[in-house]
């Protein structure tokens, strides 16, 4: 069940009391008032009905005496008051049925019939604090190790900027080292710009391309290919590029000549 | 003996009574106007703020937060092992970048005579300097790779689907906005990394076709890497960049809750 807030299960119990005609709980003392089992909640509770059915009013107000005196008795009045509920009461209910009820259930009806419930309640969460207590969480990890990796090491600064002295190796940061990679295979023309242009379009038009509606992965084998074939060809390029690629951008081990000159972040 | 055992009851000592003090002067404090009229009702800063169902409603409705997140989502989408928190993570990185990035504005010109010089002083003159500096490009590396990786969880949970396309679509301008953040960042130290990286990196510029060596000059604002592309690319990372990626940043984050909130479970 979702949470319902006290103030209104108050307000809930106060109003059934005040229906049933006995006082809400823990309101003043009615003695007479509490007939457990009396009330169960669906037919109208027997000891209301059997006042109801006396003929007359007086005994009528005799027999809504246990349940009137409580209020009548607060509100300081009982004669007047108890001359009213006879008044209320002096005609006998005219088509009263065999168990007494009043009322007769014709049908059932289902609510989704006549109601049309578009958003079902579903099973939600309030974001404060289940889901802002991870994000905080989060927040605090990510700027701690920032934090602690840059009081270890030291982000690089080489020698002032000569454009007469080319390093050996000239690299790109790494994440365009992948490009870099492929232009050593292509043409310019198509490694720097063909094959990456043509990627991000495809990538960007990607749920426009991929017309299967299902979210499954049992049922998205080809997509999920693609993309790890994609996604692993990247991902080697930029570790050759960083790491296999020394002097002239020849191949190498970085355990035969080590990172030193080889890769900077 | 008993009488000293109950002796603080009937009269407080020092600690008791810092301690009521300071508890007047939190109420005195909580029940001010100036108190009430920072924090609306439900804040969690308010006198007798209680964990009820209303009041956490009320954290979010009654804050700025309302404009990032619903009052309630579904209970699957804060299973940090579904998202990673991964996008999440490129946000805070994101923040992080832009306070250490301030933080390295303040010391800092654009010219190929003094920027090398300035990174310089700032490792060895400047309060924690160097810290902030190793803070900013630490933060920086790991946005691109907490975005790519992102993108490569949005997708394996086929989350760009509908409704969601147009999502994935801004997403990956997203991604080429933070590569050419990084990327204009990394020309700003002035050494021999940065000159030969850049080069290494427009040289591929000017192979795209038709306006090629147009694209190319627009951007260095020269034939070579100088002084004018380091003001260029300066202006570049600190204010246009980041002023584009807000924008579309706000713009996804809008789409998620549009969009019926994360993508449900596999």
């Amino acid at each position: 069940m979702t949470e319902i807030p006290e103030h209104l299960l108050r307000r809930s119990a106060e109003a059934r009391a005040r229906a049933t005609g006995a006082p809400a709980p823990g309101e003043g003392d009615a003695p007479a008032a509490a007939q457990p089992g009396d009330d169960d909640g669906v037919t109208i509770p027997r000891s209301l009905l059997e006042a109801s059915q006396q003929p007359g009013g007086a005994p009528a107000v005799a027999g809504m005496a246990p349940y009137g005196t409580a209020q009548a008795g607060s509100a300081g009045a009982g004669g007047p008051a108890a001359a009213g509920g006879g008044v209320a009461t002096t005609l006998p209910p005219l088509m009263a049925g065999p168990a007494g009820n009043t009322h007769r259930l014709l049908t059932v009806v289902k609510s989704g019939s006549i109601q049309d419930v578009k958003a079902s309640p579903g099973d939600k969460v309030h974001v404060w604090p289940h889901l802002l207590a991870a994000e905080f969480t989060a927040a605090l990890f990510i700027t701690a190790f920032t934090l602690v990796f840059s009081l270890f090491i030291n982000a690089p600064l080489l020698e002032l900027a000569n454009h007469n002295e080319t390093p050996n190796p000239s690299k790109a940061p790494w994440y365009f080292l992948g490009l870099q990679e492929l232009l050593t295979m292509f043409d310019p023309m198509i490694a720097g710009v063909t094959i990456p242009g043509v990627v991000l379009v495809l990538l960007g038009f990607a749920p426009y391309i991929d017309k299967n509606p299902s979210q499954r992965p049992e049922d998205r084998k080809f997509a999920i290919s693609v993309q790890t074939i994609h996604l692993m060809f990247w991902a080697v390029l930029v570790i050759i590029g960083s790491f296999f690629r020394g002097q002239g951008f020849n191949f190498t081990y970085p355990w035969d000549t080590g990172l030193h000159g080889i890769f900077h972040l | 003996m008993a009488n000293t055992l109950e002796s603080p009851k009937s009269k407080p000592n020092l600690p008791q009574r810092m301690q009521n003090a300071q508890q007047q002067a939190a109420d005195w404090m909580q029940d001010s106007q100036f108190w009430t009229s920072i924090f609306r009702p439900g804040s969690i800063f308010r006198k007798g703020y209680t964990d009820s169902p209303r009041n956490r409603s009320y954290v979010i409705m009654n804050s700025v937060l309302y404009h990032l997140h619903p009052v309630k989502v579904k209970r699957h989408a804060v299973k940090v092992s579904y998202t990673l928190c991964l996008g999440g993570l490129s946000f805070f990185l994101f923040i992080l970048l832009t306070i250490t990035g301030i933080f390295l504005m303040f010391f800092y010109r654009p010219t190929d005579t003094a920027a090398w010089a300035d990174i310089e002083s700032l490792h060895t003159q400047v309060a924690f300097g160097l810290l902030v500096r190793n803070m900013h490009r630490w933060a920086a590396h790991l946005m691109v790779l907490t975005v790519f990786l992102h993108m490569a969880r949005v997708f394996y949970h086929g989350a760009y689907k509908a409704p969601r396309e147009f999502n994935w679509v801004i997403g990956v301008i997203l991604l080429k906005l933070t590569l050419l953040l990084s990327f204009t960042g990394y020309l700003l130290p002035w050494d021999q990394l940065a000159l030969w990286a850049v080069t290494v990196g427009t040289n591929m510029m000017g192979f795209t076709p038709v306006f090629g060596s147009q694209v190319r000059f627009v951007l260095l604002g020269s034939q070579d890497i100088g002084s004018e592309t380091l003001l260029r690319w300066y202006v570049l990372h600190v204010l246009m960049l980041p002023f584009v990626i807000v924008i579309f940043m706000a713009i996804h984050f809008w789409r998620v809750r549009k969009d019926g909130g994360i993508s449900g479970p596999l």
